[in-house]
């Protein structure tokens, strides 16, 4: 059995309410996961559910109030920024808006260099590596030179993914990198996220909200709603016989390209909230 | 899976500062201003050079002296000479407004800086400091001032320039906040870069331009303020400046009435100067974030041209239920460079009644556009080129604006991608639903409420009247698409066109607002096109799809058979790139990992 490269036990995040006395925001309650190298974990959920939450506590960029997220060993929860900063070769980023996540006012080759400069990499290794890093993800490479207004969305994105392996990280989380992408692009990304993965060995957690997607990237998948993981497992198992009642509905009401198909898990769709609807009487009749 | 093709780039851009430059020397007016600007600072430079008087000897017999005769502007109520006065008064005016704005950008700028990246007690702090200062009347602080630290005018600017870095506070602390909060500075973070970096390198860029703009602002009041506190006889009387000439000037405005009119006209060209460049700069900034935008009209793209296919009858031809059919479709935008750019070319499209129709495409195809074309709603610049919008009998592309509102909201109906953006957050959903229901049907408010709150209970909504008296903030996406579905069928329309209805809401909502629009299309048994690139939903909701691509329509047909049988590549394209359960990821297995070889940029 392989270490795991990331461990989350029991992590809590929680946002300060407006107000002096108006409790806080609890964005996570008690969430642990796993990730072993070159694993790729989805994490399925709606909006709200904290999913995106859960990357960004990963990454620092969420006040981590409770639990603990070990990172090869490490403990991240307890590093001064100073440390945490070191963390940028090990852990990356993809967002997943590829209009706001590049500097509008830099060019490609500026914002690759990025992450070498603030490890003081001399200029002449720095544009070695930019190239090196366009050829990885099949942008031409006088790319560099350019400004990202003149790339489309697939090709931002693709930059995005380049500056994020500029480190050679061993961990990237990927937050929704394909929903804002065309449908022929996006499945060209994803082909480029697990070739990378396949190439270099290294580990993503997956955010998306697309059964589809989740299925054709990850090894594992865990289910978030409002702030825990209520399903995980194997991506074939949790894909094709969901068990949690969440995980179902969910399941069932992302339409399949295919007009017969697609009428058969309408119907299925009414019958799960049908029973749904009934619990939620029984329920509340008991109560 | 490695051998994807190389990805084609459009051919270079010119560079953004290039353009800036050029389309800030492109505004008359900012030139102009520019131009004198420079000739004032010159001229305080080399006032030495342009004039041999002194401006503090007195020459007795010059006393209000006319203009010419070896004094080109005469002499003041001393003898001294007023040109040279006025050259070298410009030199401490200029000087004095440059200290004020020194002072105020880089307090106003330093202390917006902080405050807005890292907030916290800072911000409190600065933030209640620049209101009192803005709340303190400028010219009463100055003139206690003087009476504690004297007639030191460059103390005076410094003390000026500390209260106008208030309104520099605010403007800096806003942007950074806005900045902040960018993903791009949020991955430069992950990157590792301190947050000294970080603002140097991605914040400062931002601030800089309205810092700039400002300046223009500041500049002038300045100016302004340092010659009122002069002409009240409060500035330095030993050096010449254009306040101190004004005071003089006034004092003998019977005597010599031209003695005001220098200084006054000086001090208005050099403040109207200061603020036009400072538009004409906002102006060029502005339009190089929203290019496209800024396209005016250079050619009446809505006269349709008379060359349109083939003349056809009303659509009652061959179908009674046909309610839109759209023919030669051609849709464009009009270009900085006059010329227009055809972004639709020649689309044909019906509907009938009790039908939901697909377009299907995937961004920039021309799906949206051909959409708004149908109900005239094309944002500026745009305009059909060509073709026929048959409605009834009637051509919307060539109906007038007036005729084309009573037709909008009414027969034809609209459901948008955005449904927060598409709500006024300033009024509750109640007054939106009732307003076009009592124009379009004449009812009554009461009757309006009524219906309103009917309709709000039809479209699923479990509380109407909470919802009703509502404000949008207060409800879900999900929600509020289910209050612009009431508000597109309160008038009971034939036609609903819906873009991207979907989209923006998360996948267990899209169902249940995909089960709400089949509900209602039966009910009403009305028209649907609906706009999308989702080939789930359009396999759920739709009867009939058309494949848009670059403008064209290049498949269409039946749902089931473009989903059985599509026959143009760009179709099996599309097919091809649908993910599917086949491909499902095989299972984890550790991977062999060797001794990768790390650049040098991750061990260093």
């Amino acid at each position: 059995m392989t270490e795991p490269l990331l461990q989350m036990r029991d992590v809590v995040v929680e946002y300060p309410s407006k107000g002096l006395r108006s409790k806080p925001f609890r964005a996570l309650k008690g969430v642990s996961l796993d990730i072993r190298p070159g694993e790729c974990v989805g994490l399925v959920g709606e909006s709200g559910s904290g999913k995106t939450t859960l990357g960004r506590a990963v990454l620092g960029l969420a006040p981590v109030t409770g639990g603990s997220i070990r990172f090869d060993g490490r403990e991240l929860t307890a590093m001064s920024s100073r440390e945490r900063r070191g963390m940028g070769s090990d852990i990356q980023v993809v967002f997943q808006d590829p209009y706001t996540s590049l500097n509008p006012s830099m060019t490609i080759g500026d914002i690759l260099a990025e992450p070498l400069t603030a490890r003081d990499v001399g200029r002449k290794a720095a544009q070695s590596r930019v190239a090196e890093l366009l050829e990885q993800v099949r942008l031409p490479a006088d790319a560099a030179r350019r400004l990202p207004r003149e790339f489309s969305g697939g090709q931002r994105q693709r930059v995005a993914i380049a500056r994020a392996l500029a480190l050679d990280p061993r961990l990237i989380i990927c937050d929704e990198p394909v929903s804002a992408l065309d449908l022929s692009t996006q499945a060209r990304v994803l082909d480029l996220f697990v070739e990378i993965q396949e190439r270099t060995g290294v580990a993503y957690l997956f955010v998306t909200h697309d059964l589809e997607v989740v299925r054709n990237v990850s090894h594992r998948v865990a289910v978030m709603y409002q702030g825990e993981i209520v399903e995980r497992g194997e991506t074939a198992d949790v894909t094709s016989a969901p068990e949690h009642p969440y995980t179902q509905r969910l399941w069932m009401a992302s339409p399949v390209p295919d007009p017969v198909a697609q009428e058969r898990r309408r119907a299925e769709r009414q019958r799960l909230l049908a029973v749904q609807a009934e619990q939620d009487q029984q329920a509340g009749a008991v109560a | 899976m490695s051998d994807l093709p190389p990805i084609a780039l459009p051919p270079d851009t010119r560079s953004p500062d290039a353009s800036l430059a050029q389309r800030l020397l492109r505004d008359p007016l900012g030139l102009v201003s520019l131009v004198f600007l420079g000739v004032v600072v010159l001229a305080a430079v080399f006032a030495p050079l342009l004039t041999s008087h002194d401006p503090g000897v007195a020459v007795l017999q010059d006393v209000l002296g006319d203009p010419g005769d070896g004094h080109l502007l005469g002499g003041d109520s001393a003898g001294r000479d007023v040109f040279a006065r006025l050259l070298y008064g410009s030199r401490f005016s200029l000087l004095g407004a440059a200290l004020a704005l020194a002072v105020a950008v880089l307090v106003g700028g330093v202390s917006g800086l902080v405050a807005g990246y890292f907030g916290k007690w800072f911000d409190t702090l600065a933030s209640g400091a620049a209101a009192v200062l803005m709340a303190l009347p400028g010219m009463v602080v100055l003139l206690a001032a003087r009476s504690v630290i004297g007639s030191s005018a460059w103390w005076a600017m410094a003390i000026f320039g500390i209260l106008l870095s208030a309104s520099v506070f605010r403007l800096v602390r806003q942007t950074v906040q806005s900045v902040r909060n960018e993903l791009y500075v949020d991955a430069a973070r992950v990157a590792g870069l301190s947050d000294l970096r970080i603002i140097f390198r991605h914040v400062l860029r931002v601030v800089r331009a309205p810092i700039i703009i400002q300046a223009g602002f500041i500049a002038s009041v300045a100016i302004a303020i340092q010659a009122g506190l002069e002409f009240l006889g409060l500035g330095d009387m030993s050096i010449p400046t254009w306040g101190s000439m004004l005071n003089d000037g006034f004092s003998r405005i019977y005597q010599q009435p031209l003695l005001i009119l220098w200084p006054s006209l000086t001090i208005a060209l050099v403040c109207l100067a200061l603020t036009l460049v400072a538009n004409a700069l906002r102006d060029a900034l502005e339009s190089t974030s929203s290019r496209r935008r800024a396209v005016t009209l250079a050619v009446p793209v809505d006269t349709v041209d008379e060359t349109s296919p083939a003349a056809g009858t009303a659509p009652t031809a061959d179908d009674d239920r046909t309610v839109l059919r759209v023919e030669g479709l051609r849709v464009g935008y009009a270009m900085p460079d006059g010329s227009t750019k055809e972004i639709v070319h020649g689309i044909d499209l019906d509907v009938r009644r009790g039908e939901v129709v697909g377009l299907i495409g995937e961004s920039g195809s021309g799906k949206t556009q051909s959409a708004f074309a149908v109900m005239k709603l094309l944002p500026e610049g745009g305009g059909i080129l060509g073709g026929r919008v048959l409605w009834k009998g009637r051509d919307l592309a060539r109906l007038s604006e007036r005729d084309m509102t009573r037709i909008r909201g009414k027969e034809i109906a609209y459901v948008p991608q955005e449904p927060m953006s598409n709500l006024d957050p300033s009024f509750t959903i109640g007054t939106q639903l009732v307003e076009p229901m009592r124009i379009h049907l004449g009812l009554n408010r009461a009757q309006a409420r009524t219906r309103a709150i009917e309709l709000l209970g039809r479209v699923g909504i479990q509380n109407p009247e909470r919802v009703f008296r509502s404000h949008p903030h207060q409800v879900s996406g999900g929600m509020a698409q289910r209050v612009l579905i009431a508000g597109a069928i309160s008038c009971e329309p034939e036609l609903l066109i819906a873009d991207e209805p979907t989209t923006a809401l998360d996948v267990t909502v899209q169902a249940d607002i995909l089960d709400l629009l089949r509900d209602l299309q039966d009910d009403f048994d009305m028209g649907v096109l609906l706009v999308t690139h989702n080939f789930g939903v359009v396999a759920d909701l739709c009867d009939r799809v058309a494949v848009m691509r670059e403008g064209h329509i290049v498949e269409r047909g039946s749902t089931r058979d473009i989903f059985v049988a599509h026959e143009h590549p760009y179709t099996t394209q599309l097919f091809d790139a649908i993910l599917t359960p086949e491909n499902t990821r095989h299972p984890y297995q550790a991977p062999y990992l060797p001794t990768a070889p790390r650049t040098e940029a991750s061990t260093s």
